[in-house]
Order: C-alpha cells, then sequence, then structure tokens
C-alpha cells in the first residue's frame, strides 16, 4: 500500500505541476492580450520602471563593481601564466557581456525586484485590492499585471548593460590601475575582439528573455499566492527560487543555441 | 405602491465542495431603500454579496440587477453592470500604493473621458462629503480604521452607483467612527437616490439606518421584516440573535465527541 501511495503521490505532484504551468502559459497570455491599455497609458508603466529598475540600480551597480573587479584580479592571474596579460580587457568584457552580465543582472533582479512584485500583488490579493478593482469594473490584469510585466522586460535589458559597463569599470579599476596592465592595450583590444552582433545583441536578447521569465514568474505567484500571510510568504520565497532555476536552465539553452560553435 | 426592485433573488441556491452555503433564497431589494442582510460569521451573507456582484456563479435559481440575470451576462456585459455598482470591502480594500485623492479618483480615471480639473473638482466634494477633503494628500498606510472607512466609502460613490453594497462596514470601528459611518451610509443613500445593501452581525447600529433586514442561517433565510418587526419578534434566532445571548439555537458548543469520552471519563 505504501508504494501505490508513493506512485500516487508523485502522480499528483506531476499533474498539479503541468497544470500551473498551463495556468502560468494562460496568466502570459492574458498579460500580452490586455497590454494595449498600459502601452497607450505609459506613464503606468513608467511608474513601475521606478519601482522595478530605478529601485535595483544601487545593487545592479554595486554587485557589478564587485563581479568586475574579482573577473580582473582571477583574471590577471590566469592570463600571466600564458603571458597575455594585455587580453585582460577582451577576457573581462566578454565574460560580463555574454554570461555574467545578464546572469547576474537577472538573479539579483528576481531576488531585488521579483520578490518584491509578488510580495506586494500577493499582499493586494490578501487585502482584497484586487476584488475591490474587480468590482469597479476594472480588470486586475490589464490594470496591475500588463505595466509591471513591460516594466520589468524594459527595465532587465538595461540593468543587465549597466552591470556590464560598471564591471568592465571595475575590471579596469583592478587591472590597470591597481596591477599596471596597459591602458592602451586593455581598451584596444577589447574593442577589437567584442563583436557588436555576436557578443552585445546575444546578451541583450539573452537580458529580454530573463527579464520576461522573471517578471512572469514574479506576477503569476504573487497574482496566484493563498491570501494569507504563510501564502505571501510561500509565493515569495517560489519566486526567487524558480526564477533563479529559470534563469540558469536558459541561460545554459540560449548559450548552446548563440555560441555553439562560434 | 411599492418601490420597483433594483435588485432580484430567486430560489438561489449555491454548493461548494459538495457543502451548500446557500438554499433557496428569495429576497427583494426595492430602488432607493437600505436593506440588511444578517447572520453569523460564515452563514453565506457574504457568497451572497458575491452573486449580486456577478463573482459566482448560482448552482441553481438566479440574481437580477436592473433586469438583467447576472450570471447569463458575458465578461463584457459584466464589467458595464459592475459600473453601475459600488462595493465597500470589510476594511476599506483602498490601493495602498495610491494617495486618497488618487484612490477616490480611481474610477474616474480608468472610465471616463474627464478632464483632470474636472476630476479634482468632483474628488474634493467627495471627500468633503465624508469629511476628510483635507486628507487627500495622505498614503492609506497614514489613516486610522475610521478614515480608511470613510475613503472607501467616498471611492465607492466616485460614479454615483445605482447600488452600493456594503461587507461589514462597522468591522473594528470604535463607537464614534461607528456612528460616524452608519450616518454617512444612510444619508449618501438618501442624497444620491441610490439603493443599499449592508451586510453586518452589527445588530444595534443597522437597526439604527435600515429599512428592512433579511436574517439569515446556515444559508437560509430564518427571519424577515422592518427594524420595528424584528425588534418584536420573539423567535429563538432573532432573540438570540437581536439579544447577544451565549446560547440557544446557536449552540455554544461546536459539535465534536462526547465531553466525556474526549476526557477519558467511563460512563
Amino acid at each position: 500500500m505504501a508504494v501505490v501511495k508513493t506512485i500516487s503521490a508523485i502522480g499528483h505532484r506531476i499533474v498539479d505541476t503541468v497544470w500551473r504551468i498551463g495556468v502560468a502559459a494562460r496568466f502570459f497570455f492574458l498579460t500580452l492580450l490586455y497590454s494595449g491599455n498600459c502601452l497607450r497609458r505609459f506613464h503606468l508603466v513608467i511608474k513601475e520602471l521606478f519601482s522595478t529598475g530605478v529601485m535595483s540600480l544601487i545593487i545592479i551597480i554595486v554587485a557589478g563593481l564587485f563581479v568586475g573587479m574579482v573577473l580582473g584580479l582571477q583574471g590577471y592571474e590566469t592570463l600571466k601564466r600564458y603571458g597575455s596579460e594585455s587580453a585582460l580587457g577582451v577576457m573581462v568584457a566578454l565574460g560580463l557581456v555574454r554570461e555574467l552580465g545578464p546572469v547576474m543582472a537577472a538573479l539579483l533582479f528576481a531576488s531585488r525586484a521579483g520578490s518584491a512584485m509578488t510580495a506586494e500583488i500577493g499582499l493586494m490579493k490578501a487585502t482584497e485590492q484586487i476584488s475591490a478593482m474587480e468590482m469597479m469594473a476594472v480588470n486586475p490584469i490589464a490594470r496591475i499585471v500588463a505595466p509591471r510585466f513591460w516594466a520589468g522586460v524594459i527595465s532587465m535589458p538595461l540593468l543587465a548593460a549597466l552591470f556590464s559597463a560598471v564591471g568592465i569599470f571595475g575590471g579596469y579599476l583592478v587591472g590597470v590601475v591597481q596591477i599596471g596592465v596597459d591602458e592602451g592595450s586593455f581598451w584596444s583590444q577589447m574593442q577589437a575582439a567584442v563583436d557588436f552582433r555576436e557578443d552585445i545583441m546575444n546578451g541583450i536578447i539573452k537580458s529580454v528573455v530573463f527579464g520576461t521569465v522573471v517578471t512572469v514568474i514574479a506576477l503569476f505567484e504573487g497574482f496566484d499566492a493563498p491570501p494569507t500571510a504563510e501564502g505571501v510568504s510561500g509565493a515569495t520565497t517560489r519566486t526567487v527560487v524558480t526564477s533563479s532555476l529559470a534563469i540558469l536552465m536558459l541561460d545554459f539553452v540560449l548559450t548552446a543555441i548563440m555560441f555553439r560553435g562560434a | 405602491m411599492p418601490a420597483p426592485a433594483l435588485v432580484e433573488i430567486r430560489d438561489l441556491n449555491f454548493t461548494y465542495d459538495k457543502r451548500p452555503v446557500l438554499q433557496g433564497i428569495n429576497m427583494t431589494f426595492p430602488k432607493g431603500k437600505l436593506v440588511a442582510i444578517m447572520g453569523l460569521s460564515g452563514c453565506g451573507k457574504t457568497t451572497l454579496l458575491r452573486h449580486i456582484g456577478g463573482a459566482l456563479k448560482p448552482t441553481r435559481g438566479y440574481v437580477k440587477f436592473d433586469g438583467q440575470v447576472m450570471h447569463e451576462l458575458d465578461a463584457k456585459g459584466l464589467y458595464l453592470m459592475r459600473r453601475k455598482m459600488g462595493m465597500l470591502f470589510q476594511f476599506g480594500a483602498l490601493f495602498t500604493d495610491m494617495s486618497v485623492y488618487d484612490n477616490v479618483a480611481f474610477q474616474m480615471r480608468e472610465h471616463t473621458d474627464l478632464s483632470e480639473e474636472m476630476i479634482h473638482n468632483l474628488v474634493v466634494m467627495k471627500l468633503n462629503a465624508v469629511g476628510l477633503r483635507g486628507a487627500q494628500h495622505m498614503m492609506p498606510s497614514e489613516l486610522s480604521g475610521g478614515m480608511a472607512r470613510r475613503v472607501a466609502l467616498a471611492r465607492t460613490m466616485a460614479l454615483d452607483p445605482m447600488l452600493v453594497m456594503y461587507d461589514e462596514p462597522f468591522a473594528g470601528l470604535d463607537p464614534i467612527s461607528m456612528t460616524v459611518i452608519g450616518d454617512l451610509i444612510r444619508s449618501l443613500n438618501d442624497a444620491l437616490g441610490a439603493t443599499s445593501i449592508i451586510v453586518t452581525h452589527d445588530i444595534q447600529e443597522s437597526l439604527k439606518i435600515v429599512d428592512y433586514v433579511y436574517f439569515m442561517a446556515n444559508g437560509v433565510i430564518v427571519a424577515e421584516g422592518t427594524p420595528d418587526e424584528l425588534r418584536a419578534c420573539d423567535t429563538d434566532f432573532v432573540r438570540q440573535f437581536v439579544h447577544g445571548e451565549m446560547d440557544g439555537p446557536v449552540p455554544f458548543h461546536y459539535p465534536g465527541v462526547d465531553y466525556r469520552q474526549a476526557l477519558n471519563l467511563r460512563a
């Protein structure tokens, strides 16, 4: 009997997961469908851009600076073994633009802005604000979800670009200012090796995909949260965990598609 | 000649998870009247309000509002009907990321093409009606419970709805705020020529202001009448409810195993 119960429990879990993915996909579709209103009244998106994008600036800048400085140190130590210290700029820039910029910025975005979105919408549900909006004949997906979704999609590539720029500056501080790598070769080799379409555009595509996925997960978890303190706290945790795993898995898939054999 | 009905409920039944929540409910809410639905927590009052708002579909029967059967409407039709309604939620449900002013202006901005100047004048008038003109720049977190309820009342009245529903409007208020909210509900209903439905279990406060009362217990109507008729009513349930008696048709003890058995005592 124990075996049957275990198999039954696993089956229920799988069915629940598939069902939730279906509901989330429907939620994403409805968000796109009801986006017209917020795109016409763009000030609604700008308001959300402030809380998702601008409020994430500090953490992105500080983290970017330190990641760039660590890359500068580690890169110098490795490149020195092969007498290629002058390629430090290339290594820092490619590492950040292709991988660390989009991925780290998305992970930080999920923990800072994603969790805040889930908690805010979950609490709006718990305090009947969403029901009140429905009773006022205002579609909550159009008025609450869609502006936040577009704010997330727009702010994520900008934050990733900022993360990479500050990271490169961090690498410059450590490599050139502190260690003494030649400044000319640091910048010129970087300029020659980093390709706009191959590296920067692919990095931007990655960050748009991550921004979409993280924002949809955060909004769905908030909208679907049981209207209790425990429910909102569980939803916030799920947002960070699910988003982080999704970012790392998608990063592998996108990297395999974009850079295979390049 | 009695006033025509704005809301009619006929043979309304609703079952949730095989448990009957509402059974054979028949109610009439005439235009311009203030009607209370009273009963214990969990007796189906809020479920009934959600049926009137079209948020739930009945298992049998119907709710008719302004001549339309609510559960037969599609999403667009439902939203059109909801523009004629207002609902005051139990704790106000103010939008916490907006100021008092923006909360009251919300529906005007969403549903009308009025200029900001016109909206400003209307918001100030609505806030003045609830005595909170001076609080328009405050955020919901800065308001007391009574003030939040008054702002929510101003927001509910923003587009002069035909029907206003109040879900426990007196819950958690001090006696002064309770009287203020009660008086505002009555005076705004009369001034706007609206129809109001109050779901409450605060019997003393609501009997002062309403025109008619339905008593509910376990999903059915157990008594109805004007406030004077109910004060004089001698059925066990109404007497227990009106006088707040501890034991009666509504038992003090939740059903469970025999007390002796629970204490492991021999009979």
